[in-house]
């Protein structure tokens, strides 16, 4: 999340809106934020229901036994329409801006803007 | 005659013994062993070396074979070289750090589910509408419908404690 942050305005420019998502409260959202200085919206999906939608759930995977999201990461489009994602299999290996803005070049800039 | 010559060359005055030497086999071997498990947080910057950590692996193999040569060379000309008895904890120390590194890294960060059903490419994505660390609701379709956004990436991880 720490090279999003640093690829933002590069995001941005692209009209590409950075949101991460976890079960954490807004408070720790906030001091986390706070602390590492994210300036994206960090979203509280306390129940997990959103987690659950989306159908990433890790199940007693937090560290009291909770059921909290596994690493997953999704360009969804204008028109709601999932372009890209990465599911790893790895939890230290993580989608990076670069891989983001190829996915957004290649399967929405050429197929939504008019020449 | 012969047999005198025989016990001379036999029995090697104990002060023409050399000074033992530097066995460098085995404090190379640690430090391999040691920064091939420190470097993974730096090797997984890196799109080559982050899928597969064979940077890593290369240096503890690498540090292995020298804590063994280096073992052997302790042992076998132990009035040659330095190291039996620190060369087998780092020996014994350098499995142990190897044999956690595997279990971290093909064991504990492969634990994930697979995910089958989430949303592929040409699916819709679910909506949902979430409160951000200052307490505003954010609303996925909200969002792509706010002037000059193109796209969102959702981010989920695991998070914070």
């Amino acid at each position: 999340m720490r090279s999003f942050q640093e690829h933002l305005g590069e995001l941005d420019r692209r009209g590409i809106r950075v949101l991460a998502i976890s079960v954490d409260s807004a408070d720790i959202n906030a001091a986390h934020a706070n602390k590492m200085h994210y300036t994206f919206p960090l979203l509280s999906d306390a129940n997990a229901a959103t987690i659950r939608r989306y159908n990433v759930l890790h199940p007693g995977a937090g560290p009291h036994k909770e059921d909290i999201a596994r690493p997953a990461e999704f360009l969804i489009d204008k028109g709601g329409i999932v372009r890209w994602r990465n599911l790893t299999e790895n939890l230290a290996v993580r989608a990076r801006p670069d891989e983001v803005l190829a996915a957004f070049d290649a399967a929405i800039d050429g197929t939504t803007s008019s020449p | 005659m012969k047999m005198s010559i025989l016990h001379d060359v036999d029995l090697p005055p104990r002060d023409r013994i050399v000074k033992r030497r530097w066995n460098w086999m085995l404090w190379t071997g640690f430090v391999c062993v040691l920064v091939g498990i420190f470097s993974y947080q730096f090797f997984i910057r890196f799109p080559v070396t982050r899928d597969f950590p064979w940077v890593n692996l290369l240096l503890l193999a690498f540090g292995a074979v020298l804590l063994a040569l280096g073992l052997v060379r302790a042992f076998g000309q132990p009035q040659n070289y330095r190291g039996k008895i620190f060369g087998s904890i780092f020996a014994a120390l350098g499995l142990l750090g190897i044999a956690f590194f595997c279990y971290l890294t093909f064991v504990v960060l492969k634990q994930v589910p697979a995910s089958a059903s989430a949303p592929s490419i040409g699916n819709k994505a679910p909506e949902f509408t979430l409160p951000d660390q200052n307490g505003h609701s954010v609303s996925l379709v909200d969002l792509l419908a706010t002037q000059n956004t193109r796209a969102a990436v959702l981010i989920f991880y695991r998070g914070h404690w």
